[in-house]
């Protein structure tokens, strides 16, 4: 069985000194977590992140939770490779929820670019102390001193000494700033750039890596919950008599409703606790139960569209303007519109939402795959009122997240069930739970409108965008998108237009809405990607070339001058890393780039079979640039099959090439569901789809070959996890449209449009 | 109560002989690494051999798994030297790795019964399998220099 020990933080807590944000350069002395399982000796450790003991083992914490992209493997490998030490000698182990890692909400596609400076100077400071302690040993100059593959070398007289050999001295040593750390040259990186295998891989193949799922505490009961199928109900009553009559099942429990907007919290129901997984979930089905559907009843999806699309033909809250688009739209030689709509998905991450937690004496240890162990950490002291610093939380690999898991909802359900039980819960979700019951990514209507001039040339530019706001499952009231929303592919638009406006459309929201990966880069680069493509037909030109004029003259996106009224945080990096923001700024050369090569390696151009055609997409977000040509064969029946698709990424300096690779693929899957078989409806309030049978994903099947290039340069690393998904879906819709002259403007494609 | 043979080993299992394989195999005998997907067969994740073919477990009651032989991932070579284990570990196959069990132990035994699949032999056999990562590209790669090794 696989029994996870308590590893307490109350020892940890004792002795340390813990602060908050990320703080390298100073001494943390010794702690037991999570160098436990290294000799007992003091050991080397100049910062959080990594300790060296005597035997030269170099333990690097994983503080960034691992749910497929290898960030486990490659943030560790940065910092390995600043400090020169021989891979086959780091183990990689996962950090708990701490506020002395800095930010842990592993979201955004943005651990690379967030932890690639402070990874690097926690090993070169690491080296330096290593290469100064070496110095002393022999009495010569530090400069003569090299650290290589885990030892230092002293090149003039041949003597080395090991890391491990050098430990103690080098514990001993103060901890240079990090302005006086010299990062290595990126031509001397050992492991930045190359392939490599993710940590856990062996463990994977053998069925040996534990998930939150997998988590056995000794004493621990199983939990199944049934929650009120409508969002913003809550119990009435229930009769717990036939499900405690099942062999297994020993309690049945409420969980208190939240009142919406209900956030990270849980949405309350009824639990029942039993002996082992099943019996728990025969005992659930066996509850009666009489809800109060509250407010959101009668909410059905298909009138909600309508209502977003009706908006969508309305001004709206302007948010970007510059120019004279009325005016424009009104002189143009050819005015060209078009309604685009997106459904709510669901995340559908193969390990459904599940946690252990154990409540004792008014302290809550938790385990749990977990994107956001900060989080949490919050919600669980919120929900149980207790302090922050009295819940722990070990973070399990997770099976898939795609953004489901940065919410702790299904944490907190185990941590309060705990306190009633008085023993360790285990809350495991089925998979209707899931499908029912999902921070949905948001549905969305939008509008656009172009003017084009006599030479097909678009001078004039309308985008309106109707969405709820993820804001809306927090906060009370909220109906318009938040910058940061809007500022995934609306007020971003980097074509070189003179007339724009952008708008934002109001509407209140009826169902839980979360992060999903790519989150509103999903509607908006299918509506401004598939727009573009119109807008090439209705010109008579080229997609390819036509795009290439669109983007115009390289150039760096001035959002403010570009009538820009709504914040943008650009992915966050002005406010998590405004010291190197500025290297982050929209620049169309690098969108024409990966365009250029994506153009050059996808055969485009090349003529093809009837019913067979290419389409071209190209998408910044989560700070990396991404072109995408999907090759389609439609059926004559209007099924859809993608043979090929080619995708080129620039993401700036690349830490792990086949792990981006990987990204890639994985995301070029993602998009392929969300274009061809995504789609959650509500009728009377509930969700209607409820497992894998009625809520499609992609299979084997429909899996294309996918090429991948990189756009080589030294610009700092982008995001990775997230961009491959945006100008997918849109690709693929363009290349129906080059194979059968019909266009898809909205989601997921209906094969009855496109029989022959 | 229903006696089980798992990996070569004998169990007795203190359960309603209708639950589902899957859970006894996690919560009873303790071996984790068979993953729960979505409990009506639409996923794969939960795949063990039963008799040397792939079956679900969570639709195989403990009633129908009584005197067959059920291996599961831990049991598929021990050492993961299978040669499916280490076409996964060549091709760096895994992404969030949860599905992969599933995976491995449906490729392994398609491989056993059709030791050279045709691409098609390959999507017939793994269809029934989803990775939400998205890693079908090389899973495909992984079971054709599997079957070359085999």
């Amino acid at each position: 069985m696989t029994v996870i020990a308590n590893l307490s933080r109350r020892d940890l807590l004792k002795s340390a000194a813990v602060t908050s944000g990320l703080v390298l350069g100073f001494h943390v002395g010794f702690r037991k977590f999570p160098f436990a399982e290294a000799a007992e000796e003091p050991r080397f450790q100049p910062n959080a992140f990594l300790s060296i003991d005597e035997t030269g083992l170099v333990t690097v914490v994983a503080s960034r939770s691992e749910m497929g992209t290898g960030i486990k493997t490659d943030l560790p490998l940065v910092l390995a490779d600043e400090l020169e030490a021989d891979w086959n000698r780091v183990k990689v182990v996962q950090a708990q929820g701490d506020p002395k890692y800095g930010d842990q909400n592993t979201d955004g596609s943005r651990s690379t670019w967030q932890f690639f400076g402070p990874m690097r100077v926690a090993g070169a400071t690491a080296r330096q102390m290593l290469e100064t302690a070496a110095a002393q040993t022999w009495n010569v100059p530090v400069g003569e001193c090299r650290a290589q593959n885990s030892f230092v070398v002293h090149a003039a007289s041949g003597r080395k000494l090991s890391f491990g050999d050098l430990a103690k001295l080098a514990a001993t040593m103060a901890v240079p700033p990090s302005n006086e750390v010299q990062l290595k040259d990126r031509k001397e990186w050992r492991y930045i750039g190359k392939p490599r295998s993710i940590v856990d891989l062996n463990d994977i193949v053998r069925g040996r890596a534990t998930y939150g799922i997998d988590v056995v505490v000794p004493g621990m009961k199983y939990a199944s919950v049934e929650r009120c199928p409508v969002y913003g109900g809550k119990v009435k009553s229930f009769d717990p008599k036939d499900a405690l009559s099942v062999a297994g099942v020993e309690r049945v429990v409420e969980i208190p409703a939240t009142p919406m907007p209900s956030g990270f919290k849980p949405l309350g129901g009824v639990a029942v606790i039993a002996d082992n997984t099943w019996s728990a979930q025969q005992g659930r089905q066996r509850l009666k139960i009489e809800w109060d559907h509250g407010p959101n009843a009668g909410h059905d999806s298909t009138a909600y569209r309508t209502e977003l699309e009706a908006t969508a033909r309305e001004p709206g809250k302007v948010v970007r303007n510059h120019g004279d688009v009325d005016g424009a739209l009104a002189s143009a030689a050819r005015r060209v519109m078009a309604d685009y709509f997106v459904p709510h998905l669901a995340h559908a991450q193969m390990e459904v939402p599940n946690a252990v937690a154990h409540w004792v004496a008014n302290t809550c240890e938790t385990w749990a795959p977990t994107q956001n162990p900060t989080q949490v950490r919050q919600t669980v002291a919120e929900v149980l009122g207790i302090d922050e610093a009295d819940v722990t939380v070990n973070v399990t690999l997770l099976g898939g997240g795609f953004g489901r898991k940065s919410k702790p909802d299904y944490v907190a359900e185990a941590a309060l069930l705990s306190r009633v039980v008085g023993a360790p819960v285990k809350v495991t979700w089925t998979r209707e739970d899931d499908i029912q019951h999902d921070y949905y990514h948001a549905i969305c209507a939008q509008h656009l409108e172009a003017a084009l001039d006599h030479d097909g040339r678009a001078n004039a530019w309308l985008h309106r965008t109707v969405f709820p706001a993820i804001e809306a499952t927090f906060q009370p009231d909220i109906v318009y998108g938040s910058g940061g929303e809007l500022g995934q592919g609306v007020v971003d638009m980097p074509y070189d237009i003179p007339n724009v406006r952008c708008e934002n459309g109001a509407v209140v929201n009826h169902v839980r809405i979360g992060w999903y990966r790519s989150v509103y880069n999903i509607p908006h680069a299918f509506a401004v990607c598939s727009f573009v493509d119109e807008l090439a037909a209705a010109a008579g030109k080229d997609p390819v070339e036509y795009l290439r004029e669109l983007l115009g003259p390289p150039r760096i996106l001035d959002l403010k001058a570009l009538g820009v009224s709504v914040e943008y945080p650009n992915y966050g990096v002005n406010q998590l890393v405004p010291g190197i923001a500025d290297q982050y700024l929209i620049d169309t050369g690098r969108l024409r780039g990966v365009l250029d090569l994506v153009a050059a390696n996808s055969n485009w151009g090349e003529t093809l079979p009837p019913r067979q055609g290419r389409g071209i997409a190209v998408h910044r977000s989560f700070l990396s640039y991404v072109a995408v040509v999907a090759h389609v064969a439609v059926g004559d029946d209007g099924q859809v099959t993608i043979p090929r698709l080619d995708m080129a990424i620039d993401c700036g300096t690349v830490v792990n090439p086949d792990r981006v690779r990987a990204q890639l693929e994985g995301a070029a899957i993602m998009s392929i569901g969300n274009a061809l078989y995504g789609h959650i409806t509500v009728k009377n309030g509930s969700v209607e789809q409820s497992n894998y049978t009625d809520y499609l994903v992609p299979r084997i099947d429909i899996t294309p070959e996918t090429h991948v290039y990189f756009v080589e340069n030294t610009h700092l690393p982008g995001g990775v996890g997230e961009p491959g998904v945006p100008p997918t879906a849109p690709a693929i819709c363009n290349a129906i449209h080059a194979a059968t002259g019909k266009r898809i403007r909205a989601l997921p494609v209906d094969p009855q449009l496109l029989k022959a | 109560m229903p006696q089980l043979k798992i990996n070569g080993v004998e169990h007795t299992i203190d359960a309603d002989p209708q639950m589902p394989l899957l859970w006894a195999i996690r919560d009873i005998v303790g071996l984790t690494g068979t993953k729960f997907g979505c409990g009506v067969g639409a996923c794969g994740a939960c795949t063990v051999h039963m008799d040397g073919q792939a079956i679900r477990s969570c639709l195989t009651t403990l009633a129908d798994a009584q005197g067959h032989e059920v291996i599961t991932i831990e049991g598929l070579s021990g050492d993961g030297s299978h040669p499916v284990q280490l076409a996964w570990q060549e091709n760096n196959v895994p992404q969030c790795g949860y599905c992969q069990a599933g995976q491995i132990m449906q490729a392994a035994a398609l491989l056993k019964q059709t030791p050279k699949p045709t691409d098609q032999q390959i999507v017939d056999a793994m269809s029934g399998n989803i990775c939400r990562c998205g890693t079908y590209q090389r899973i495909r790669q992984a079971i054709k220099s599997a079957a070359e090794g085999v």
